[in-house]
């Protein structure tokens, strides 16, 4: 009996995986690593959130998959005001929105849409804008509460968006999540149906994807909207299984049980490149991981110090020891993925004789100092204490005595903002493709008092304008020449000392056709198919 | 036995009581709080900040936000996520059923293989079956999930390919509407192979949680088997003639039984422990790795709501027992 039940058991299991490559040829089955917030594409800032509901929504511009500019989407067009200051998009006409088992549209997607999504996060009376919280924090986090002054209905198809101030990375502040355009027909019906909170929870948008069904912390299931106005796509169906180990992640997908998977544990990498039925893509990823000398501390005050620590740290040990080689040392404060990198910049040499003069000359001898380093592994630095331990030894060779110290990464933080901070390992991943997303994390906008953001507490009147004047213009040839000033001023005054960039790895199956690696870290599979 | 069911119920409210002020206490010792994390790198004014707080009530004194919260919990509201926005209860009870199958299944593995390994361990004692089993059972309890999850995988599912990696079912079958509990939802529903599938995924989370249990159970079967062994009126069944097994499989075992009834009511937090680690290897959707990333976001009244959910089952499974205990051994309900 026991060996009838095995063989029984046996049997079914190889015709379910005899079943399972059968019906896998039109689904691709993506091995994410979170379960997302949710899938309000407004409510929400988290990476995993925002690859969750990038299938389902689009938004009036996105970003050209595998670059970082922007492209029109729902708005075919846009006029800009000689002042900077008023935004005219001419929307697409033939944009439909998913139908689900509740929901119908019973018209294509209009200016109605573009300002109800709108007005919901920037209008506290609005009927939506308590729903589910109330509260979004990376529409807050760009500051759009005080650039925004009002988004208006002009005609059907038009909508004009006035700002307060000239914000020349607005294009491409648009094309994020948060921006992403809500169906105002669909939040009536469920506003008629008391149901309001469902606006959040069973999403209706665009995209190339319709949302099928979640469940937290195992699986969410999209089938191809045969509707969308780019095409439908060539699987018909997507899913996310969610795996939160990397090991595991990489044991699926070597076994087939998903197509494609992300953050591979850097030792792995070489494994998945071995096997013979997998590709490892890589790119270059929109990150800073760097090193804070504080500006309004003794000895970092001096230009020349922090010149010299400059030059004591070795960059390519850390890139070997803590990266296992997955990453590449920066010489700015950019990444070299982005317009308006400045690569004529020369970074310090790794020079430990004559940073030590360096020293020497500028009167520190004996200096003990605290280096603080990340608690938490982050897309840019995945071990700040063995990275720790590297600086402590380079430093120690130029007559440095580093104490090594963390906190809780709330409180590091805190305290880092606060500039309590001597020396501190700290970084940065882009939200947009735009330098003033790097570059306005240091400066102090025009004052002597550093913002919380400026970790290394470094003024200069001279970057504060160059920065100014770049997000007021919309010329990006000029922009880009103001930002590569500012990046050489940052070189030359050197308040950090940039580290690396990390590189991101996407290992995926063979079969995986038309993924393109996304510059700003996030999953995209509009367009992808499987052979 | 009115007045010792009581008894046992009246306990019930110290001990949650605690329960909450502990979880209440430790989460907010921890430093950060939940916009904080939301943020990482990203800066708001403090304004702002202290603004968002306010909205989630949290910038009220500890005690007011304990009392408020012990007060709606009472009635049975647990509060909302913060990360989620949706309601403790309903975020909990989608990842229940999850954690309670595999932790029942968990168990019934451990209890299955403990008995009689135990028994056979006592029966044989000095021998090496006992050696051995004993043995295995150290080694099992010594080995740590984690580590034990992934040679399980490695083994089974890369190297010989018999179980799948991870996950409750394979991704090709999908239930409209389920109950949660994937082996039932997997036999009634009318895909074929599905039930296959949700069994050959519970395999290896099954046996790497009830792992530790198994230990413990057999090694407290074993030495209660021992004890009983060596009693007066198993010598006089065994002088009256009666066969080894009426002896041991009769006689004794049903005596020996009575401290691992207890055993198995304490290891079901064991399991709880567990299934955190167990979940998180096999991307489980249970409630394990829902509270463990809830701890790290900060998000208050999910750590809050979660534990006090999962305290309450324990205690009401250790209460079960006790009442069961009870039923079978009447010394225990009479003692004062």
């Amino acid at each position: 009996m026991k060996v009838r039940l095995i063989t029984a058991t046996a049997t079914l299991a190889l015709m379910m995986g005899i079943g399972a490559s059968a019906q896998a040829a039109s689904t691709l089955r993506f091995c994410s690593e979170a379960s997302p917030e949710g899938f309000g594409p407004q409510l929400f800032d988290s990476g995993t959130t925002l690859d969750a509901v990038r299938p389902i929504y689009n938004r009036l511009t996105e970003i050209k998959f595998g670059t970082t500019d922007p492209m029109p989407s729902l708005a075919e067009k846009w006029d800009v005001s000689d002042d900077g200051l008023v935004y005219t998009f001419h929307l697409r006409n033939d944009v439909k929105f998913h139908s689900s088992k509740t929901f119908k549209p019973t018209r294509n997607m209009n200016a109605d849409d573009v300002v109800f999504s709108f007005t919901r996060m920037l209008d506290k009376a609005n009927p939506y804008h308590d729903v589910n919280g109330g509260t979004y924090p990376y529409f807050e986090g760009m500051n759009m509460p005080a650039t925004l002054k009002s988004v208006e209905k002009v005609d059907e198809h038009t909508v004009k968006i006035t700002l307060n101030n000239p914000d020349a990375p607005f294009i491409s502040e648009l094309a994020m999540e948060w921006a992403s355009i809500l169906s105002k027909e669909y939040a009536d019906k469920l506003a008629a149906d008391g149901k309001k909170e469902q606006i959040d929870l069973a999403p209706i948008g665009t995209g190339p994807f319709t949302f099928v069904s979640y469940e937290k912390d195992a699986v969410i299931r999209y089938k191809a909207n045969p509707d969308f106005f780019r095409g439908k796509q060539k699987i018909d169906n997507l899913v996310f299984a969610i795996t939160k180990d990397a090991a595991v992640r990489k044991a699926k997908l070597m076994k087939g049980e998903c197509d494609i998977t992300l953050f591979p544990a850097a030792a792995d990498v070489e494994a998945l490149k071995a096997d013979p039925k997998l590709t490892v893509m890589e790119g270059e990823g929109l990150n800073i991981a760097y090193l804070t000398l504080n500006a309004k501390m003794k000895p970092t005050d001096n230009k020349s110090v922090r010149q010299a620590i400059n030059m004591a740290i070795n960059k390519d040990a850390i890139v070997k020891a803590v990266y296992s080689g997955g990453a590449v040392p920066a010489k700015n404060l950019l990444p070299p993925t982005i317009w308006g990198y400045n690569d004529a910049t020369t970074a310090y040499p790794y020079d430990p004789a004559k940073a030590k003069e360096m020293l020497e000359a500028a009167g520190v001898k004996d200096l003990t100092i605290d280096v603080w380093y990340q608690p938490v592994a982050r897309p840019y630095n995945l071990d700040g204490k063995k990275m720790g331990e590297l600086m402590q030894a380079d430093l120690a060779k130029v007559g440095i005595k580093a104490n090594l110290v963390t906190f809780d990464w709330a409180e590091y933080l805190k305290r880092l903002h606060a500039g309590e901070a001597p020396m501190a390992q700290i970084g940065w991943t882009g939200d947009i493709g735009d330098p003033d997303n790097f570059l306005n994390l240091h400066g102090c906008g025009g004052t002597q008092t550093p913002p919380p953001q400026n970790n290394e507490k470094w003024c200069s009147d001279a970057y504060d304008a160059l920065l100014k004047q770049a997000k007021e213009s919309s010329d990006v040839a000029q922009r880009t020449d103001l930002y590569k000033k500012a990046q050489a001023l940052l070189v030359e005054e050197a308040p950090v000392v940039p580290l690396v960039h990390s590189v991101v790895y996407m290992p995926m199956s063979k079969k995986v056709v038309g993924y393109v690696m996304d510059p700003l870290g996030f999953h995209n599979f509009e367009g992808v198919s499987l052979k | 036995m009115i007045r010792f069911v009581l008894q046992r119920v009246l306990l019930i409210v110290p001990t949650f009581f605690g329960a909450a002020l502990l979880t209440f206490t430790l989460i907010h010792m921890i430093p950060g709080d939940p916009i904080q994390m939301m943020l990482g790198e990203k800066v708001v004014e403090p304004a702002r900040h202290a603004a968002m707080l306010a909205q989630y009530g949290l910038d009220r004194p500890l005690y007011v936000q304990f009392f408020d919260y012990v007060w709606h919990a009472l009635q049975g509201d647990f509060g909302k996520s913060i990360s989620t926005k949706n309601p403790i209860l309903v975020d909990f009870f989608a990842l229940f059923p999850a954690t309670l199958e595999l932790a029942f299944c968990a168990m019934v593995f451990a209890i299955v293989l403990a008995i009689p390994a135990g028994v056979l361990a006592a029966e044989k004692r000095g021998s090496i079956y006992d050696h051995t089993l004993m043995g295995a059972a150290l080694t099992g309890y010594s080995m740590p999930i984690f580590w034990w999850g992934l040679l399980l995988i490695l083994f089974f599912s890369i190297y010989l390919g018999w179980t799948p990696v991870s996950g409750r079912i394979s991704l090709d079958y999908y239930f409209d509407e389920g109950t949660g509990f994937m082996l039932y939802d997997s036999l009634v529903s009318d895909q074929e192979g599905a039930f296959a599938s949700a069994v050959s995924h519970l395999i290896l989370p099954a046996i790497v949680l009830g792992t530790i249990p198994l230990a413990v159970i057999a090694r407290m079967t074993r030495s209660s088997m021992l004890e009983v062994l060596g009693e007066d009126y198993v010598r006089t069944a065994r002088a009256k003639g009666l066969s080894g097994f009426r002896v041991v499989g009769i006689h004794a075992l049903r005596n020996a039984l009575i401290p691992v009834v207890t055993v198995i009511g304490l290891q079901v937090g064991t399991l709880m422990g567990g299934a955190i680690l167990t979940e998180n290897i096999f991307s489980w959707p249970g409630v394990g790795s829902w509270l463990v990333n809830s701890i790290y976001q900060r998000d208050y009244p999910a750590v809050q709501g979660g534990v006090l959910l999962i305290s309450g089952f324990v205690i009401l499974v250790n209460l079960t027992v006790d009442l069961v205990y009870g039923v079978l051994n009447p010394r225990i309900r009479g003692r004062r």
